[in-house]
């Protein structure tokens, strides 16, 4: 017992290990080596040191290997730029598990200790009951969050009267029921349990908005972790709390990383945070106004006469799969002495991260891409910034507008380059629903058109000169 | 045991100075953890104590990461959430009746598919952080 205990410890520490070797690129691979390597140690180790039939490790072996293959066949088929919907299906997944757990705890608790059928200990039962609710609220939060970014659903925000009130009805009731569930344990009290828990993970994650998705998909990183940790205190595994409490720690720090950079709390985004009403104000005001559109060529002499450019990507360069164009438009400048880097926001795109791992995927050097705080002070000493498909994150109304929903954002001071390029499909809103003055700034010049489209007559113009 | 210490060892011997912190914390978790057992703590405060620093350790591995690697961190962590496998074996081992080993079962698969995917897809994002160029 003592040898399991250890070799679980052993597994632990591969995991911090795991995540401390994601400090720089060099380092991760081993990184997630040793996370192999922990989870390894933690399965084997749990076979090894229990008695069991040749029938039911058969079994195991089968179904991990039916797992096996079918994880290995999607995250070696998944576009990169579907990771976000991958992670939010990939949630899902662990907070099924957990639910899976929970009931298979309370249907045979003597396998893990915790007291006969219908005699479980109370602290156990409320700690199911907890590994349960959380399960199964990441399951369908996850669900749904997946299918808004797959665009199987829409990505606006969908809300009905009364929905805070609802939810908060919701949890007294899980709440009651899980009290109720410590006196009377049946298995109908925890089902209705995780079915309470299940609603509202549907409830929670609808009202938020497409453009909301890094915190959503942060947050339900952290819930995936909590409940692994939940389902560890009902089984008295010290290897599931201390994985379930890196993951829930780890997922909450990338949502505050997230909120901090679109400067909203988390209960703002989680309430359901900007207005459908803040959208139609500012259109209307703004419709009219004349705008300066240019065409691929002009962008190419002025990039050409340019001695350096910032390219600021955002979602619409995942969503049009611009990425490998733009790769050769850099290639392009740097062959014509222009200097090239990318200024990357952290809610640019869909989860955080994202828009790295696609530049990545383009080749694009590593050395060039930099985050906010270490960029910024460049655009006023820039020739030309090219926003291709980001469009709030560079918006000064952040800076200057107090009445913006957006203000106190930190942004991209695109506004002091020399020149500003917008790649924009129309000139419609952002997610925010509000109006980018940058559009109206007789520095700028707008390229209507798909990103991966407008980028490639840039490459084509290039090659015409 | 002499093995353990050893393989520990080796794997702190990569450790880069700013973890060194959390080396010490892990080793004040296992010592808390045996003197906890021997004094007769209840598993439900020994499990907390652990909770609770392995929060810390967290806290303090994942500020250190770069934000380049977010994703990464996001696939990883998701691939590790998964050690809940290791409930799901323990249920379809040993368990009395055919519902719990149904369960145990659904969750051993559901744990695979996301244990694999998420080490691939982590594998595959770093390749590409880490190309020749």
């Amino acid at each position: 017992m003592e040898t399991k205990i250890l070799l679980y410890l052993v597994a632990g520490v591969l995991f911090i290990l795991s995540l401390a070797g994601l400090s720089s690129a060099k380092t991760a691979v081993r990184g997630n080596r040793y996370g192999i390597l922990g989870m390894l140690i933690a399965v084997v180790t749990t076979l090894a040191f229990s008695m069991h039939s040749w029938q039911s490790a058969l079994l195991i072996y089968g179904t991990i290997a039916a797992g096996a293959i079918i994880g290995t066949a999607i995250a070696k088929r998944i576009d990169m730029t579907a990771l976000p919907q991958l992670m939010a299906g990939f949630h899902s997944l662990v907070g099924l598990a957990a639910v899976c757990v929970a009931f298979a705890a309370f249907y045979s608790p003597t396998a893990f200790g915790i007291g006969t059928p219908g005699h479980i200990n109370k602290f156990s039962l409320l700690e199911m009951s907890l590994g349960a609710f959380i399960g199964a609220m990441t399951f369908t939060g996850s669900f749904i969050a997946f299918m808004k970014l797959q665009g199987l659903m829409s990505a606006k925000p969908i809300r009905f009267a009364g929905q805070h009130l609802f939810n908060g009805a919701l949890g007294v009731a899980i709440a009651v029921m899980t009290i109720l569930f410590t006196f009377i344990q049946t298995g109908d009290v925890l089902t209705i349990i995780t079915l309470c828990a299940a609603i509202l993970g549907v409830l929670l994650i609808l009202p938020i908005g497409g453009a909301d998705m890094p915190v959503v998909v942060s947050m339900l990183n952290s819930y995936s972790g909590w409940a692994a940790a939940g389902i560890g205190f009902t089984l008295q595994n010290m290897l599931l709390i201390i994985t379930g409490a890196l993951v829930g720690a780890s997922g909450a720090i990338l949502s505050y990383i997230m909120c901090k950079a679109m400067n909203r709390s988390f209960f703002n985004v989680i309430l359901g945070g900007l207005g459908e009403d803040e959208a139609t104000n500012a259109d209307g005001a703004t419709e009219e106004r004349a705008v300066k559109a240019g065409s691929a060529e002009d962008a190419a002499f002025l990039m050409e006469q340019a001695g350096s450019v910032i390219i600021v990507p955002g979602y619409g360069m995942a969503v049009a799969q611009a990425q490998h164009i733009i790769r050769e438009l850099v290639d392009i400048l740097k062959s014509k002495d222009v200097k090239v880097k990318f200024a990357i926001h952290p809610v640019a795109g869909r989860m955080p991260g994202h828009m790295n791992v696609l530049l990545a995927e383009a080749n694009i050097p590593y050395e060039d891409v930099f985050e906010l705080e270490d960029i910024n002070s460049d655009f006023s000493s820039t020739d030309v910034a090219l926003v291709i498909g980001a469009n709030d994150v560079t918006n000064p109304a952040a800076r200057t507008d107090t009445a913006s929903p957006i203000y106190g954002m930190p942004i991209l001071d695109v506004d002091k380059a020399k020149t500003i390029l917008f790649v924009k499909r129309s000139m419609g809103v952002g997610y925010a629903g509000i109006q980018n003055e940058l559009f109206f700034n007789p520095k700028t010049m707008m390229l209507f058109g798909d990103a991966k489209k407008v980028s490639e007559e840039i490459v084509k113009a290039f090659e015409m000169m | 045991m002499a093995d353990t210490t050893k393989l520990l060892q080796q794997l702190s011997d990569h450790f880069r100075e700013g973890l060194h912190k959390i080396e010490h914390l892990q080793q004040t978790l296992e010592e808390t953890a045996i003197a906890n057992v021997a004094s007769g703590v209840s598993p439900a405060t020994m499990g907390l104590i652990v909770f609770v620093l392995s929060v810390f350790i967290g806290y303090y591995v994942v500020w250190k990461v770069t934000p380049a690697l977010h994703s990464p961190l996001m696939s990883v962590t998701n691939a590790i959430s998964s050690v809940i496998v290791v409930g799901a074996i323990v249920a379809v081992i040993s368990s009395a009746n055919s519902a719990s080993t149904l369960f145990g079962l659904a969750g051993v698969f559901l744990a695979s598919i996301n244990i694999f995917g998420g080490f691939v897809i982590t594998q595959r994002m770093l390749a590409m952080f880490n190309k020749k160029k």
